[in-house]
C-alpha cells in the first residue's frame, strides 16, 4: 500500500515549525475566550461517544446487575442486591470457566511470545526476501476468527481430521481433541497462537530495529556469540515492548471467546465446559439462558479480573525497571 | 485475541452487549423489518425463519405471489434454531426489526403462550377459529394460551420412525425386511439386542446408532410428560420417563453401541456418507437432512421402519405474527394459505415435510420415497402422528433436554459415570432456570 508514501509525506511535514509568538496582549477578550475553551470543543465529540457507548453501558451494566432480568420479560426488574454476583461465585461453572481462561491463557500466550520473540529475532538478520516474509507473518492476523477456528476444527476431527491422521502416521492412536480437558485446551490455544504470533512478532521486530546497532558492534568486538547477544543485548533492550505485549495479550485472553465458540459451536465450551472461558460463560448466561442480570453481574467480575492483573502486571513491571535503576 | 484495547473499554463493551437486549429499542431497529412497498398499494411481506421449511425450495412463495399479486414475500433465514431464537427474542425485547410472519419450534411454543403472550397477534381476530379442525388436536392446542388465544398456526411435525442402513445390515448378516425388523425391535430393549448382534459381526468402523443423545431424544418424544407437568412444574428429576430414557441411553453406551457422534456436529455430519452407524431414530424432517449429508450415493441404501417402544413425535414448528408486524392481516393470509392442507401435502410430497394437519396425513398416505428404498412413508409418518401423545411442553423445554443429552455425551465419549453425569445435568438445569 502507502505506507511509504505516507512516511515520505510525513518526513516532509516533519519540521514542525512552532507557531509564531502572535498571542500577544492585543488579542481580544473573545479571542482569548475561545483560545482557552476550543481544545474542549474540540475533544467534546469524543467525549459525548464516550459518554453514551462507553461509560452509560458500564454504569447500565453495574445497575442491571443488581436485578434479575429475563430477555423474554426486559421490562421486568426484580431487585436481588448482590444476590447475581452469589449465585455466580457459588456456581462450580464459574470457577471451571475462570480457571479455563487462565489455562488457556497461559497455554496460549507463552508459546506464542516465546515463538514471536525467536520469529523476530530471525527477521532481524539480512534475509532474501524480508519483505515478504514479514507481510507474510501477518497474513493469520489478517483473517477472520470464525474462518481460522473452522479451518481449525476440521484440522482438529477425531475420526477424519488430519492432524490425527498425522499421528496415526507415526503410530499415535487418534486424540479425541474436543473431549479431553487438556486436549480441547491445546486445540483452542492452537488457533491463538497461530493468529498472533505473527503480529506480536512484528511488534518485537520493530522494538528490536530500535536498539541501536552500536550496542552490537560492541558485543560482537567483545567476541559475544548471537546468542550472548540476543540475551544480553536484545532482551534488556526490548523489556518495554515485552511488557506491553504481555499486558495486551493478558487482557485478550481474559476475553478469549470467539475460538471457543465457534470450536465446537458449543455455548457451554464443551460437554463438561472443559475449554468454556469466562467470555463464553457469559454468553452462555445472557444469550443461552436469558438471564441477563447475571449476565451483567459476571461482565463486571470479568471487568475487575482484568483491571486486577494489569495491575499486577504493571505492578511486577515498575519493581523490576526500579530494580535496575537500582543497580 | 490481543488487540490493544484499554482494560475499561473492554468491559463496556461487554457490558454494551448485555445492556443491547436489555432495554434499547435502538439496537433492535435493523432494516430487516418490514417493509411497505408504497407505490400502487404493493406490499412486501416479511417472513423470517429457522433451519429448513421448504416454503422457498416447494415454490410456495411463488405461488403465493401469483394468487396475490399485490404481494411479495421475501424470506429470511437462520440455520441454527438455538442462534435463531436468540435473535428473536433480542428483537422482541427492543421491538423493532420484527418479521411480519416468524417461525417458532415446538419446545418454545409453550414460553410464547406462556411468557410472551402480549408480544405476538391472537389469530383469533382474523378468523383463525375456523381452522381448528383442519389440524390434529395436540397441534392446535399448544399454541392456544391459557385464557383462549391462538398465537400460530401449526406447519408441520415430527413423527418419529427408525432410519437404518440395509447394506450395513446385510453385511452384519442382519434381516433388511421393514416388518421383520419391526417386529425384532418392537421394544427398546430389543433395539439394544439387535444392536449387539450387529457389533459382532459388523464391518470395520462402523457402530450401531450415531450417538446415545438421539437415542435419548427419540424416546423422549414418545412420552406424554417429560420435563414439566400439567400445572408447568418442572418435575424431569423424579419423572420415570425421564429416566427410563437415560437408563436405555447409558446401557447403550455402556455396550459400545455408538459411533459417539454428537447430533449437529461437523464430525456427525462427516459420518454420513462414510457409514459410520447402522441405525438412527429418524422423525419425518429428518430425511430431507439424511439426504442432504449422504448425498447421492446413499440413494437405495436407507431404509425406514417403524420405532420401537410405540409412536412419538419430535419436533415441529409455528408460524406466528408479533404484534409489531407491520402488515398483520396480509401475514396472516399468507399463514393461512401456508398451513393449509394443498399447501402442507405439496411441501410432503416435495421436501419430505411431514404434515401437521389431518387433511393432509390422508392425502399423502400413499407416499414413498424411493431415496429411502421405496419405504412407505407417508403410511408409517402418518401412523405415528396418529397414535403420538399429546405432550406436555413447558417453557424450558429446550434448553433442559440440551442439558441433559451433553450430560449423555460426557457418558459415551468421557465414561464418566451415570450418576456423575446425571448431577452435572441436574446443575446445568439448575443455571437454566436461574
Amino acid at each position: 500500500m502507502t505506507l511509504t508514501g505516507t512516511a515520505e509525506a510525513g518526513a516532509a511535514k516533519a519540521p514542525p515549525v512552532p507557531p509564531p509568538g502572535r498571542a500577544g496582549g492585543r488579542a481580544s477578550a473573545a479571542r482569548r475566550a475561545w483560545r482557552t475553551f476550543s481544545p474542549y470543543a474540540y475533544l467534546a465529540p469524543f467525549f459525548t461517544l464516550f459518554a453514551a457507548f462507553g461509560l452509560f453501558p458500564l454504569l447500565y451494566t453495574a445497575y442491571v446487575s443488581l436485578y434479575r432480568v429475563e430477555l423474554q420479560t426486559p421490562g421486568d426488574l426484580q431487585w436481588r442486591g448482590f444476590g447475581n454476583y452469589a449465585s455466580i461465585f457459588g456456581d462450580e461453572f464459574f470457577w471451571t470457566a475462570l480457571r479455563n481462561t487462565f489455562t488457556i491463557g497461559v497455554l496460549s500466550t507463552v508459546p506464542q511470545l516465546a515463538m514471536a520473540l525467536g520469529l523476530a529475532h530471525l527477521l532481524n538478520y539480512k534475509l532474501r526476501g524480508r519483505t515478504f516474509i514479514r507481510t507474510a507473518m501477518l497474513l493469520p492476523y489478517a483473517t477472520s476468527v470464525a474462518a481460522a477456528t473452522l479451518v481449525f476444527a476440521q484440522l482438529f476431527g477425531r475420526d477424519f481430521g488430519l492432524i490425527n491422521y498425522v499421528l496415526g502416521l507415526v503410530g499415535i492412536s487418534p486424540v479425541d481433541w474436543q473431549t479431553g480437558t487438556v486436549a480441547s485446551q491445546i486445540a483452542v490455544s492452537s488457533i491463538v497462537i497461530w493468529r498472533w504470533t505473527g503480529y506480536n512478532a512484528l511488534i518485537y521486530l520493530a522494538g528490536m530495529q530500535s536498539i541501536p546497532s552500536e550496542l552490537y558492534e560492541a558485543a560482537e568486538v567483545d567476541g559475544a556469540s548471537r546468542w550472548r547477544q540476543f540475551v544480553h543485548v536484545t532482551l534488556p533492550g526490548l523489556r518495554p515492548t515485552i511488557v506491553f505485549t504481555v499486558v495486551v495479550s493478558t487482557i485478550g485472553a481474559t476475553q478469549l471467546f470467539g475460538e471457543p465458540l465457534l470450536f465446537e459451536g458449543s455455548i457451554s465450551g464443551g460437554i463438561s465446559h472443559q475449554y468454556q472461558t469466562l467470555g463464553l460463560y457469559m454468553y452462555e448466561q445472557g444469550w443461552g439462558f436469558f438471564h441477563l442480570g447475571r449476565a451483567a453481574a459476571i461482565a463486571w467480575v470479568m471487568f475487575v479480573v482484568i483491571v486486577l492483573l494489569v495491575g499486577v502486571n504493571a505492578l511486577l513491571a515498575r519493581r523490576r525497571s526500579r530494580k535496575e535503576a537500582g543497580r | 485475541m490481543p488487540i490493544a484495547r484499554a482494560a475499561g473499554r473492554t468491559a463496556v463493551r461487554l457490558g454494551a452487549v448485555v445492556l443491547c437486549g436489555a432495554l434499547l429499542a435502538a439496537c433492535g431497529s435493523g432494516s430487516s423489518g418490514g417493509t411497505s412497498d408504497s407505490a400502487g398499494g404493493k406490499v412486501t411481506l416479511t417472513v423470517d425463519l429457522f433451519g429448513s421449511f421448504g416454503y422457498k425450495e416447494a415454490g410456495l412463495y411463488d405461488e403465493y405471489q401469483k394468487l396475490h399479486p399485490e404481494i411479495t414475500v421475501k424470506q429470511s433465514d437462520t440455520e441454527d434454531e438455538a442462534d435463531y431464537w436468540k435473535s428473536l427474542q433480542t428483537r422482541l425485547a427492543g421491538g423493532g426489526g420484527l418479521a411480519d410472519v416468524q417461525g417458532v419450534e415446538v419446545g418454545r411454543i409453550a414460553s410464547v403462550t406462556q411468557q410472551q403472550s402480549d408480544k405476538f397477534e391472537d389469530l383469533k381476530q382474523y378468523g383463525a377459529d375456523k381452522l381448528k379442525d383442519k389440524f390434529a388436536e395436540a397441534k392446535w392446542s399448544a399454541a392456544v394460551t391459557q385464557d383462549g388465544r391462538v398465537l400460530g398456526l401449526g406447519t408441520d411435525v415430527g413423527p418419529e420412525a427408525m432410519c437404518y442402513r440395509t447394506d450395513l445390515f446385510k453385511a452384519a448378516g442382519l434381516p433388511t425386511d421393514r416388518a421383520e425388523l419391526a417386529e425384532k425391535w418392537s421394544t427398546w430393549d430389543g433395539y439394544l439386542a439387535l444392536g449387539k448382534e450387529y457389533k459382532k459381526k459388523a464391518p470395520a468402523k462402523s457402530a450401531w446408532l450415531d450417538s446415545v443423545g438421539s437415542l435419548y431424544s427419540i424416546m423422549i418424544g414418545q412420552e406424554k410428560e417429560r420435563y414439566y407437568d400439567g400445572s408447568g412444574k418442572l418435575i424431569y428429576e423424579n419423572n420415570p420417563a425421564v429416566k427410563e430414557a437415560w437408563n436405555a441411553s447409558v446401557a447403550a453406551a455402556d455396550a459400545g453401541l455408538s459411533a459417539k457422534l454428537d447430533q449437529w456436529s461437523p464430525q456427525w455430519n462427516q459420518a454420513f456418507a462414510a457409514g459410520s452407524f447402522a441405525t438412527m431414530p429418524c422423525p419425518a424432517w429428518m430425511l430431507s437432512y439424511i439426504k442432504g449429508q449422504a448425498g447421492k450415493g446413499g440413494s437405495g441404501k436407507w431404509d425406514i421402519a417403524k420405532l420401537p417402544g410405540g409412536a412419538g413425535n419430535w419436533g415441529g414448528s409455528y408460524l406466528s405474527v408479533p404484534r409489531a408486524a407491520q402488515h398483520k392481516k396480509e401475514a396472516y393470509a399468507l399463514i393461512e394459505w401456508l398451513t393449509a392442507p394443498e399447501q402442507q401435502a405439496k411441501l410432503f410430497r416435495d421436501q419430505g415435510i411431514f404434515p401437521s394437519s389431518t387433511g393432509a396425513i390422508e392425502e399423502v398416505a400413499d407416499a414413498e420415497d424411493p431415496y429411502f428404498s421405496d419405504a412407505p412413508t407417508g403410511q408409517i409418518f402418518g401412523d405415528a402422528a396418529k397414535e403420538a401423545p399429546v405432550q406436555v411442553l413447558g417453557v424450558h423445554d429446550q434448553n433442559v433436554a440440551q442439558q441433559i443429552t451433553n450430560a449423555l455425551s460426557e457418558v459415551e465419549r468421557k465414561g464418566i459415570s451415570s450418576d456423575k453425569a446425571w448431577s452435572n445435568a441436574k446443575k446445568g438445569v439448575d443455571n437454566v432456570i436461574g
